[in-house]
């Protein structure tokens, strides 16, 4: 099976699950949503300063949220000794990655265009007509960088006596970069007036860089 | 006494040395900073334990690299000395750090680029020591530990660049304290006398921590094979 094709059939196989079982989704929206809450009883969000951090409020929340999600990712896998079936069988695994990470990509972006009504509700956000591109760009990349690097760390964490609790302290010290350059690509896309033509970019090669580094590395993380 | 004792015996000695003229220089022949005073000695450890903190987590890299390609467990334990020597110069790092901001910056900790850098780096590398804490069989650790450790390193020019801009975007909070304005020969000289000593720590230190792992296996294939024979 050719490498494309062994990641549209790992893909198939995950969005089939998830549209059955809804678990990635359902719980990391819900968390999303109540982080969103916790954020309005802590501090009082509805002034104009606080609405300047609105985007960095939304990626904090979506971060954890997306740790969530991107925790299940190799759950199912674990708890059916299908991983070992995966590891063992004859096909390129930098195929099985990309299917695991445009599945993972997909479940993250879902949650963030689910969370961002949500969002502007409770911030009172307006959304700029002409920056809706940029929003959606900015989304685009960020989860894809959220996908790349949680999809590896997310089958080494699988492997440990920790499982779940290990994800987040490998994965969201590695992701500062794409999180900064999110947040402030986020931050133009609802007004704000920092160029983020830097922050796009800088988004473009994290995403390159941990899409191919995934490739190279993940066949050791499945390896039993 | 083997190669390797002599050897390790020579860096000990050389270690001492450097160190005890290096603590002399810096404090009866490097002069006194005309604006910080005396608290700008701290300069001549925090330095070189950062610089030498990053060359431990280039060797991280390295050795990752190389037990992925070679499998030897000897590069495993090379890994792990190095990010162990690495994290604890950061934490030393982080905390002659701010000793040295309170009294010229007026504050502890400002989100610079340097300093968060810092930060960032011993979140990833202290996230790779608990990775190794928790995964028993020493093969499945020794991989995924390489995983991380190549993986944290791709980071660290995303994280560089991405911290810079984002500080220069917004208001410095503090102004000058900066080293590269221009350095007094003898603070200079100062500074690399301590450099090479804290190198010749981290190499005293790694060596050790890598004698230990290599030991550890030791006992732990004459245990099984104990406990074989037993059974």
């Amino acid at each position: 099976m050719s490498t494309l094709r062994t990641a549209g059939v790992v893909l198939w196989k995950d969005l089939r699950i998830e549209w059955r079982t809804r678990d990635a989704l359902s719980a990391s929206l819900v968390f999303g949503i109540l982080t969103l809450v916790i954020f309005n009883f802590a501090l009082d969000v509805n002034t104009p300063e606080m609405r300047r951090l609105a985007a960095g409020f939304f990626w904090v929340a979506f971060s954890f949220a997306g740790t969530l999600a991107l925790n299940r990712s190799f759950a199912l896998e674990k708890e059916a000794g299908a991983g070992r079936a995966l590891a063992l069988a004859p096909v390129d695994p930098a195929g099985v990655y990309l299917g695991k990470f445009f599945a993972n990509w997909l479940f993250l972006l879902s949650t963030q265009l689910i969370l961002l009504p949500i969002f502007m509700l409770f911030f009172d956000v307006p959304l700029a007509g002409e920056r809706v591109l940029a929003l959606l760009a900015s989304f685009l990349l960020g989860s894809c960088a959220f996908a790349a690097t949680g999809t590896l760390f997310s089958a080494v964490a699988v492997n440990t006596r920790m499982r779940d609790l290990l994800l987040p302290l490998l994965f969201l010290p590695t992701v500062v970069p794409a999180l900064i350059a999110a947040v402030s690509t986020t931050a133009w896309a609802l007004g704000g007036a920092d160029s983020p033509s830097f922050w796009f970019k800088l988004l473009i090669v994290f995403d390159v860089v941990f899409v191919t580094t995934g490739i190279l590395v993940f066949e050791y993380a499945i390896e039993e | 006494m083997t190669r390797d004792r002599i050897i390790s015996r020579f860096i000990d000695v050389a270690l001492l040395a450097t160190l005890a003229i290096g603590m002399w220089m810096v404090f009866f022949y490097a002069p006194i900073e005309s604006e910080m005073g005396i608290v700008q000695k701290i300069f001549y450890v925090h330095v070189p334990l950062a610089w030498n903190a990053f060359l431990g987590f280039g060797v991280v890299f390295v050795s990752s690299f190389r037990y992925l390609a070679t499998r030897d467990p000897r590069w495993d334990a090379r890994a792990l000395a190095a990010a162990e020597v690495g994290v604890l110069f950061t934490t030393l790092v982080l905390i002659t750090g701010p000793i040295w901001a309170k009294p010229v910056w007026g504050i502890w900790w400002t989100w610079d680029a340097r300093l968060t850098l810092t930060l960032v780096l011993w979140l990833i590398y202290a996230g790779y020591l608990l990775l190794r804490r928790y995964v028993e069989s020493p093969e499945r650790r020794a991989v995924l530990a390489a995983v991380v450790g190549i993986s944290g390193f791709v980071d660290v020019p995303l994280v560089y660049f991405a911290i810079r801009w984002w500080r220069t975007q917004h208001p410095q909070p503090v102004i000058g304290g900066g080293s590269d304005s221009g350095l007094d020969p003898r603070m200079a000289a100062t500074l690399w006398v301590c450099a090479a000593a804290f190198l010749l720590l981290f190499v005293a230190l790694f060596r050790r921590r890598v004698a230990i792992e290599q030991m550890r296996r030791d006992v732990d294939v004459l245990r099984d094979s104990a406990e074989g024979s037993a059974a």
